[in-house]
């Protein structure tokens, strides 16, 4: 549509790629970076929004009169911290799943999920027999 | 010192998360960890106490700037009711925790819980409290971030994937919710939530993007509710962590997300906007009843009853839900009185397992035959909690069950309040389960009477338990702050 509003079209698509790694990928590393590449998205939501055609950044000097908006972008400092926070505890998770499972694909993980549980029926079921014989 | 209390409510714990690490002993972190919690709780009692009294909401500048530019804390009827929940909850789980953790983790790391479960706190009364949108999402995260960390401390190795799960869907939730708070700021230039509501009210007409900021905001709310479909991270996230986070986060998180959807749709938005131009009811009610059907009929066929109990928890979401929906000042008060009655049963009943997991060494039905007669003070407690989430008479359940068929049928629903009937008829068939393993089936042989569980953890589950009977008999306390804080919120002179 109009080109001036080019900025919403990054921001859809970086969105749209985002949340798509999130639910297609089984690598839980490349979820987070879908998750970092989806929440990149709002920030440059927000950081465009702030911006004021012709102005400059918001300090008070002689000769500027526009200044761009600093609250949305003050804001994103707060967002950014939270994402990195967030990336840092994922791939910590990633870290220690790793330690646990010996793979980071989810499909590998329900596997040896499946697998563990199936013995733990089985073994139930050799007890249960055990003691209706005993 | 008594007018900064709003912002200490939240600092306190904030501070004391931090020095929780620097003791690193697990004693001396739980004793400041407990004496902190019940400060806060004192606090939000006294916060309540004057917001009743003086009939206004109290504001708090952070740093002295007047809103709508700075930062407000704003203590209303409602955030006060849900602080004084939270922070209550927090006291009592606190005081059981070591117990029960001794068990669940190496006690040289028993600092780092104590210090996550603060910051967790902090981020619940922090979203409570704020009066400021963007607020609710840094408090959001602080909390979320430490319940990730709370879910892995759990003791098998399916911890770690469900709090990876959690965490994935809980970011995008929270996303979500920036979003719309970004879309609500472009829109109106605020981010003060009285001052938001003005400016929408003095427009009349919303446009396209504050429809947008609508949805988003109730999707990622949706999403840290568990609101039905978006429930899937919880069973998991509920059952694999350790039994004391269990027994906190289900009284408390998913509490707080649903005060933080009330106070968007109510507070925000508006009732005329949400509900008379964008339908909100339509999408939330179906929700609500399937989540009361499916998931309790999901809890049934469990056999972890920790497990059944967490799909218990989406089910009585579902009723929360259905009282928003309404739209009306009885359904709200009856899902906020339910806000009030499931936190105290659930983290009763959650307890109460962490009692029989430390005993019995298992939740699973199979290791719990003839339980009853072993662990009788436990299992007593479990099924007057039991009791109480069925909402037979005289227990909390059933006061907000009664309010939600009176709303129900006030709006003229009355296939909602038969369906409200009925799905509490598949409550009693999953207590009932628990129950008749516990009690008519015969212990193992050779099993011996288990020690009984130590009191720091069956005092704690008894008073919960005891609360849920005291305010199921005397209902006008709750009810009537639950009644006033609805008022307040669908904008009718109290």
């Amino acid at each position: 549509m109009s080109a001036g509003h080019y900025q919403y079209w990054i921001v859809i698509v970086l969105m749209m790629t985002g949340i798509y790694v999130v639910i297609a990928k089984g690598n839980m590393v490349k979820k987070v970076i879908g998750l970092n590449v989806f929440q990149v998205s709002v920030i440059m939501f927000y950081v465009s929004m702030g911006k004021v055609e012709g102005g400059t950044a918001p300090i008070v000097a002689e000769g500027y009169e526009v200044y761009s908006n600093p609250v949305p972008h003050v804001l994103m400092l707060t967002a950014i911290v939270v994402g990195v926070a967030t990336t840092a505890l994922a791939l910590s998770f990633v870290v220690r799943i790793k330690e646990a499972y010996g793979t980071i694909e989810e499909d590998e993980i329900r596997a040896v999920e499946r697998a563990a549980d199936e013995e733990a029926e089985a073994e139930e079921a050799a007890q249960a027999g055990a003691e209706a014989a005993g | 010192m008594r007018e900064h209390l709003p912002a200490l409510q939240i600092v306190v714990p904030l501070l004391a998360a931090p020095v929780c690490v620097l003791l690193r002993g697990a004693r001396p972190a739980w004793v400041l960890a407990l004496s902190v919690t019940w400060a806060a709780a004192l606090m939000s009692w006294d916060l309540l106490a004057r917001v009743l009294a003086a009939g206004a909401p109290i504001s708090y500048h952070v740093g002295g700037w007047a809103p709508p530019y700075g930062i407000e804390l704003r203590v209303d009827a409602v955030n006060a009711f849900v602080l004084v929940i939270v922070t209550a909850i927090s006291a009592v789980v606190m005081t059981a925790a070591p117990r029960s953790l001794e068990q669940e983790m190496p006690r040289e790391r028993h600092y780092l819980f104590y210090a996550a479960y603060l910051l967790c706190m902090t981020g619940l009364l922090g979203m409570t409290i704020t009066g400021d949108a963007f607020n609710v999402f840094v408090f959001l995260e602080i909390s979320s971030l430490s319940s990730y960390a709370l879910i892995s401390m759990g003791r098998t190795r399916r911890a770690l994937t469900s709090a990876y799960q959690y965490l994935v869907l809980g970011t995008l939730g929270g996303t979500f919710i920036l979003l719309g708070i970004g879309l609500l700021y472009m829109a109106t230039g605020s981010l003060n939530m009285a001052n938001l509501y003005e400016i929408l009210h003095e427009r009349g007409e919303a446009n396209r993007t504050v429809e947008a900021a609508l949805a988003f905001i109730v999707l990622g709310t949706s999403i840290k509710l568990a609101v039905f479909p978006l429930h899937i991270w919880l069973p998991n996230a509920y059952t694999f962590a350790p039994a004391v986070v269990t027994a906190f986060l289900a009284a408390t998180a998913t509490k707080v997300a649903y005060y933080v959807l009330v106070r968007f749709v109510f507070g925000v938005f508006g009732v005329g906007f949400a509900f008379g131009q964008m339908h909100l009811d339509a999408v939330l009610m179906p929700l609500a009843l399937i989540a009361m059907f499916v998931a309790s009929t999901v809890a049934i066929f469990q056999r972890d009853v920790k497990r059944m109990l967490a799909y218990s928890s989406v089910a009585q979401i579902g009723y929360m839900v259905l009282g928003l929906s309404f739209a009306s000042v009885t359904g709200l008060t009856g899902g906020i009185v339910h806000l009030f009655n499931h936190a105290l049963m659930k983290s009763g009943l959650f307890l109460a397992l962490a009692a029989v997991v430390l005993r019995a060494g298992s939740t699973h039905l199979d290791d719990l035959r003839g339980i009853g007669r072993r662990m009788p003070l436990t299992m007593g407690a479990f099924v007057l909690g039991g009791l109480s989430l069925i909402g037979v008479p005289l227990t909390a359940g059933f006061v907000s069950k009664w309010y939600l068929v009176l709303a129900a049928l006030e709006g003229g629903l009355w296939p909602v309040a038969v369906m409200i009937l009925l799905s509490s008829l598949l409550a009693v068939v999953y207590v009932w389960r628990v129950v008749e393993v516990a009690y008519f089936q015969d212990p193992p042989e050779g099993a011996t009477k288990l020690e009984r569980a130590p009191l720091g953890l069956l005092l704690p589950t008894w008073v919960l338990v005891g609360a849920t009977v005291y305010f199921g008999v005397f209902t006008d306390q709750t009810a009537a702050v639950a009644a006033r804080a609805a008022r307040l919120l669908m904008g009718v002179a109290p």
